[in-house]
């Protein structure tokens, strides 16, 4: 069926990408709640599952949303929701179940100004801390942050593999500039779209244990209905499944392997752009459409003569730590423009490690424009 | 002497998962019991049900059950098992949780699940209380009752259950007491070959919490009251069916078809599956 893959050029909606890179990593079932300004990759959604075979559901909230994908997740078919701030701030809860039940799905977050009901129809990048910290516990995340309409569809295929490979719940954290502007999108061939599936059970079901990991710490995942007849729980549990509510060790097995299974991997996770940063004396670190803009920045400060150079976060979660770290060494400052009032900016201040950042933060309707953050490189010098 | 004794509904348990942790004169026991005994009767392949549970003393079920099965966060059972359901319509999926998980916590899903006529079995093991917590009062504990939280006797109006499944659009609704055992097992038999969504309340003793604020007295003196107080009527009003300490109207109230969201999902589906080449 060429309909699950659209191979070709289109001019295309960040949202509609989204929802186009869902269908042809996979995806085959949506749950979501309308919310301005991610209800468009719902409505693709609602439009596109059916025609491949897909299942796609309005729920009562984002609550439901999030726990009906794990559910169609635990029964083996990639799934999504997006959403925005105030229906992510619901899906937190189901986040840590996401979590503590090595849920692979892909929760896509548009974000727009909070906090609160905010500003619903303008950008906002406000929402970064709380996809790592928004749900209780110790836990790991992947977010990823698309800065074109392009990576809307590319990330989203990423997203999917990341979450089969690492059995986690993968946040797409994009802001509503990329998600509402409409841009170029090239779709490869079929062939060349690279798909991860989850790993299956290598024995029978009797000797199944379904938390039992493998040497990269994720283990094998059975689907329902296929005889394993398995158990899972957000209570802690040990290998087999069964609760463990009472024993410290246990506790500590299962929340540092989860944990471990993304920090370990970080390396092999984190996907970060590095543009004119060889000779670099100034580095902006931006994500998202704020990244575009310190693009601009950094070629009229190079006409100018500064040197200055982009280090771009497509991985916001795990962190690039080192990446940053490595260019902190280099450079004698770091500009960190972002669309919120700070949060970014403390993972770099704790990972340039003395080398002094610029924080230039920006509220409300507009993105950054380049000579704002011309400006602020020029006062880093 | 060495004789090993097997429980002959022992396979339908998960190994390694029993002892339960339910207090002695629980009801849970029973319900557990109804339903895998239903499963039997029914000769249901165990490999096609999964089991879904909330929160709460009856939310332990899923583990104890050996199907596939989910013990998800509070009063999400319901959206949990919409998304399995929706994935794999040929698995028989079962939502077994508490009155407070379902219809506090969890109302919303409830009422939108019925509505939907989502093909689900759901069952509520009402005991009138938060057990698990300690005894709270909750969506269907009765008026004046006392609890660690009404210690002065509750003021809230309680939920009547099957009124609520009712009006939700439920296609099967009834209640029985775990005193009804075999109704109670027909009941379920008849939930599992619905199409759309069915709803059981099964009354049962917190005799640990809810019987010892309430001077309720022994487990057997719990149940004894569960005898004398239910009245049989079937088909009657939802509306009517109260449940209060002197009287549970127990029954099958509704019993109707409509179509399952899945049947009209996989039509809507076939009308949308265009051919390549017909595309936009």
């Amino acid at each position: 069926m060429g309909l699950e893959v659209l191979t070709g050029t289109h001019f295309w909606q960040g949202d509609v990408a989204c929802a186009e890179g869902a269908i042809a990593a996979g995806c085959r079932f949506f749950a979501g709640y309308p919310i301005t300004p991610a209800t468009e990759i719902a409505e693709r959604m609602a439009q596109r599952l059916p025609e491949v075979g897909g299942v796609y559901i309005q729920m009562e909230d984002e609550l439901a949303s999030l726990t009906a994908v794990i559910g169609a997740s635990y029964a083996c078919v990639k799934s999504m929701t997006a959403t925005s701030g105030p229906g992510f701030s619901l899906m937190v809860e189901n986040i840590g179940l996401a979590f503590m039940t090595e849920t692979p799905c892909v929760i896509v977050n548009i974000m727009r100004g909070g906090p609160s009901t905010g500003q619903p129809t303008m950008p906002g990048q406000q929402d970064v801390m709380q996809a790592k910290w928004g749900s209780h516990g110790d836990y790991e995340i992947i977010a990823l942050s698309p800065s074109s309409v392009q990576e809307m569809f590319d990330l989203t295929i990423e997203a999917f593999n990341l979450a089969e490979k690492y059995r986690i719940p993968v946040i797409m954290l994009a802001d509503e500039i990329v998600a509402h502007m409409w841009e170029r999108v090239t779709i490869p061939a079929r062939e060349a779209i690279r798909i991860v599936n989850r790993k299956k059970p290598r024995v029978p079901p009797e000797k199944y244990k379904p938390f039992s990991p493998d040497e990269d710490l994720v283990p094998p995942m059975a689907c329902f209905g296929e005889g394993y007849r398995f158990y899972a729980t957000g209570l802690t549990h040990d290998e087999t499944g069964r609760p463990q509510t009472l024993s410290a060790a246990a506790q500590q097995k299962l929340v540092q392997r989860l944990c471990d299974k993304i920090r370990r991997n970080a390396d092999k996770i984190v996907k970060v752009e590095k543009i004119m940063l060889e000779d670099a004396q100034i580095a902006v670190v931006a994500y998202g459409i704020t990244s575009r803009g310190a693009l601009s920045a950094i070629r009229k400060a190079r006409e100018q003569g500064i040197k200055a150079g982009l280090l771009r976060l497509i991985t916001l979660w795990p962190f690039p730590d080192w990446q940053i770290s490595q260019i902190a060494e280099q450079v004698d400052a770091i500009v960190v423009p972002e669309m919120n009032y700070g949060q970014i900016v403390r993972e770099v201040e704790r990972t340039a490690k003395g080398t002094p950042v610029f924080f230039l933060p920006k509220l409300g309707e507009e993105p950054h424009r380049p000579s704002e953050i011309l400006d602020t490189i020029k006062r880093a010098r | 002497m060495s004789m090993k004794l097997r429980h002959p509904l022992q396979s339908f348990l998960r190994k390694g998962m029993i002892p339960h942790i339910w207090c002695k004169g629980c009801g849970n026991g029973i319900i557990l019991n109804c339903f895998v005994k239903a499963l039997d009767e029914l000769n249901i392949d165990l490999n096609n049900v999964v089991v879904v549970s909330g929160i709460g003393c009856i939310g332990r079920i899923s583990g104890y059950t050996n199907t596939d099965s989910f013990h998800t966060t509070h009063g999400r059972s319901i959206a949990f098992a919409t998304g399995v359901k929706l994935a794999k319509p040929e698995l028989k999926v079962a939502v077994i949780s508490g009155d407070g998980d379902l219809f506090a916590i969890g109302g919303n899903h409830f009422i939108h699940a019925a509505r939907r006529n989502m093909d689900i079995q759901v069952i509520c093991a009402n005991n009138f209380n938060y057990g698990m917590t300690g005894g709270q009062h909750g969506p269907t504990t009765p008026l004046e009752a006392l609890a660690p939280t009404t210690p002065y006797g509750n003021i809230e109006h309680p939920f009547n259950l099957v009124h609520l499944a009712a009006g939700s659009g439920a296609v099967y609704v009834a209640r029985w007491t775990v005193f009804h055992v075999r109704r109670l097992i027909e009941s379920i038999k008849k939930a599992l070959q619905k199409e759309g969504f069915s709803f059981i309340e099964a009354v049962t003793p917190c005799t640990e919490i809810y019987g010892r604020y309430n001077k309720m007295g022994t487990a057997v003196d719990m149940m004894k009251w569960l005898k004398e107080v239910s009245e049989i009527r079937h088909h009657y009003e939802p509306v009517k069916a109260e449940i209060t300490p002197s009287k549970i109207i127990v029954g099958e109230f509704v019993d109707i078809e409509k179509p399952g969201y899945n049947r009209l999902l996989r039509e809507m589906i076939a009308k949308a599956q265009v051919k390549e080449g017909e595309y936009r």
